[in-house]
């Protein structure tokens, strides 16, 4: 039977993401229904921990040093490329290093891309995979029309669970057939005070224009701290630069389908609402009864953001202890 | 200093107005269309390159319906020297894998200095066409732009990649294709001159038999994917209004979050 591939992924400080063990464990779960085996990549040199990590969630993983370590996603999309050998399907994480490699990879192979997965089954022909299309408006169910194709998965489309048992971790450097230009990463910068991110957070505790500046953001990280979520923002704190772009959520920033998602001073735009109405749970804190967020969020609080929000807060802690 | 912008004209997404036909297709005959909002992006930092450069040409190439100029005039409003829409009775349904190579091949027969794209496009949402592109032209690939910065002389541009946690300095010798985001800074308007400057501009319509493209491998006939089925999501619960003292509100909340298991 044919093999289902899970690319890993790897956080700025070198582990493995979260989403990573999402995907594996939704390909787990194909693989089961498809009697496949699915088997996981770090086209990445040396990354032996987080191979291991991965291997908490499938059969096999193996490291693949055939791009180095600081190659860009497309030099990892030429290593992959020449190591298909029997895999029918690529999984990977559908976040800005996931969707460069499946682009290349897509381009590389002629195999076909179904983006940002937010489930998926396994039919006689194939997976079958679930999408949210229009900014949530629309669910579609598609598939691949050949043998093969790469899914990119979103976060928290399903709940990463380990196998029964640790799988094989070992290594090996695939040269690549197709020669990609190489593109040079000279530096890497750190902003000061990185928050945590908000692609893959349960909680998001999200603020707008309605936030007043940099200092009404520090109430939200507290308010995130003690919910044990990331802070989000609209565009209006974006652009007041009150905030980083990576924070973003919304049709030119992220989507994101957290179990609990907090809005603090934000209207609700159509902009905003396509990058968060598929949120488990939606609760909007804002003075105007009529912003847009009254019509879609389970609990709309009308009132000053700062006085419920510091409340908010101090309830919180204590029940903390 | 020559740049291509990939804009893809989609659907208003604040018009509501997006649908799919029966067979699962995007209906884009029916929906008002715009230029992708990440694309205007891109579109206004190239505008602003060849501006700062003194010379040059910025050159729209869309793959779309034939009614797609009505859209590009816009980005030609804006500033951008002309249009190129490669379009093709044949392309509709076409795939991400399609739209890569037809685009590709319409590359290859512009020169440019760089190619410039959105991170992801307003109704598909892949964000992997420009990557795509990349690989089967060859050119290096600087994706998720804050920055762009080339350097003529030397011929290599340097581009800010924003990564969860601050920024990677990217550098390639060009031409390149970068993806670039809205931390690019805001487009500007057309103005009035820009409006009847756009009427004049030229727009070069191509065909897949001049990319020399066979039809059965592109659009519903050559897709990788289909659309099985579509469904809207079950309605969400309606909303519960709070209208009480700070104190009174934020237990609710946390009833409320306790209920559900959140905290
Ligand atoms: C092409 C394009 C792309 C876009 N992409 C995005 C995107 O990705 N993400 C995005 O968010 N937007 C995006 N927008 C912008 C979007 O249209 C809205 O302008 C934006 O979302 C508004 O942000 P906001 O809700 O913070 O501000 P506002 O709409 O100004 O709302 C602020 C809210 O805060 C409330 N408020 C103020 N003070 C308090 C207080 N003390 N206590 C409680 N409530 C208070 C007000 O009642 C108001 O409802 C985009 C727009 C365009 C044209
Ligand atoms: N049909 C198209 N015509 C022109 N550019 C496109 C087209 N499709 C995608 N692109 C470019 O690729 C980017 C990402 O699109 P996508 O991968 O479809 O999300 C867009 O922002 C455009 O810059």
């Amino acid at each position: 039977m044919p093999t289902i591939l899970v690319v890993g992924e790897l956080a700025p400080d070198g582990t493995l993401t979260r989403l990573s063990t999402e995907v594996a464990t939704l390909a787990r779960a194909l693989a089961e229904a498809a009697r496949a085996d699915a088997v996981g990549c770090l086209p990445v040199a040396g990354a032996d921990g987080p191979a291991a990590e991965l291997a908490r969630f499938l059969p096999s993983v193996v490291v693949d040093g055939g791009a180095g370590t600081d190659a860009t996603a497309t030099q990892r999309a030429a290593v992959l490329a020449a190591a298909l050998d029997g895999v029918s399907h690529v999984l990977l994480p559908a976040s800005p290093d996931g969707r460069d490699l499946a682009g290349a990879l897509s381009a590389l192979t002629g195999w076909g891309v179904l983006a940002n997965a937010t489930g998926a089954t396994w039919s006689d022909d194939g997976p079958v995979v679930e999408q949210s299309v229009f900014g949530g408006k629309l669910t579609t169910r598609s598939a691949f029309t050949g043998p093969t194709g790469i899914v990119t998965v979103r976060p928290n489309a399903v709940v990463a669970e380990s196998a029964p048992s640790q799988g094989s971790v070992t290594s090996r450097s695939t040269q690549p057939t197709a020669t990609v230009p190489v593109v040079a990463t000279v530096d890497r910068i750190e902003a000061a005070g990185a928050a945590v991110s908000i692609d893959d957070a349960r909680i998001v505790v999200s603020g707008g224009r309605g936030v007043g500046g940099p200092d009404g953001f520090a109430l939200l990280a507290d308010i995130a701290e003690a919910l044990g979520g990331a802070v989000g923002a609209s565009r209006a704190a974006v652009d007041s630069g009150w905030i980083p772009y990576a924070q973003q959520i919304g049709q030119t920033g992220k989507i994101i389908k957290p179990q609990l998602y907090l809005a603090m001073g934000i209207s609700g735009a159509i902009q905003h609402k396509v990058g968060m109405q598929t949120a488990e749970t939606i609760i909007g804190i804002n003075r105007d009864p009529d912003a847009p967020m009254a019509e879609f969020a389970d609990i709309y609080v009308v009132g000053d953001l700062f006085e419920v929000g510091q409340s908010l807060l101090g309830q919180l802690r204590a029940r903390a202890g | 200093m020559r740049i291509v912008v990939l804009t893809k004209p989609v659907p208003d997404p604040a018009s509501g107005g997006e649908r799919l036909l029966p067979d699962g297709r995007l209906d884009r005959a029916n929906s008002p269309a715009i230029v992708n909002g990440n694309d205007e992006y891109v579109l206004e930092k190239a505008l602003k390159l060849v501006e700062a450069a003194g010379e040059g040409e910025v050159i729209l190439l869309s793959m779309a319906p034939a009614n797609a100029p009505e859209t590009m005039r816009k980005a030609l409003a804006m500033g951008a020297t002309r249009g190129v829409l490669v379009t093709d009775p044949a392309l509709e349904g076409s795939c991400t894998v399609a739209t890569t190579r037809v685009l590709a091949a319409a590359l290859a027969t512009l020169d440019s200095d760089l190619v410039v794209a959105g991170i992801d496009s307003s109704d598909g949402v892949a964000g992997v066409v420009p990557a795509g592109i990349a690989a089967v032209a060859g050119l290096p690939y600087l994706s998720y732009a804050a920055e762009i910065a080339p350097d003529m002389a030397a011929r290599t541009v340097t581009v800010r990649r924003i990564t969860p946690t601050g920024y990677d300095v990217l550098q390639a010798p060009m031409p390149a294709l970068i993806s670039g985001t809205q931390a690019l800074g805001e487009p500007r308007y057309p103005s009035l001159k820009g409006i009847m400057a756009a009427r004049g501009k030229e727009i070069v319509t191509m065909s897949l038999a001049d990319l020399g493209i066979d039809p059965t491998t592109v659009g519903t006939a050559g897709a990788t994917t289909r659309v099985l089925d579509a469904t809207a999501p079950p309605p969400r619960a309606a909303t519960r209004v709070i209208r009480e003292t700070p104190d009174e509100a934020a237990r609710q909340v946390v009833d409320f979050l306790a209920e559900r298991r959140l905290i």
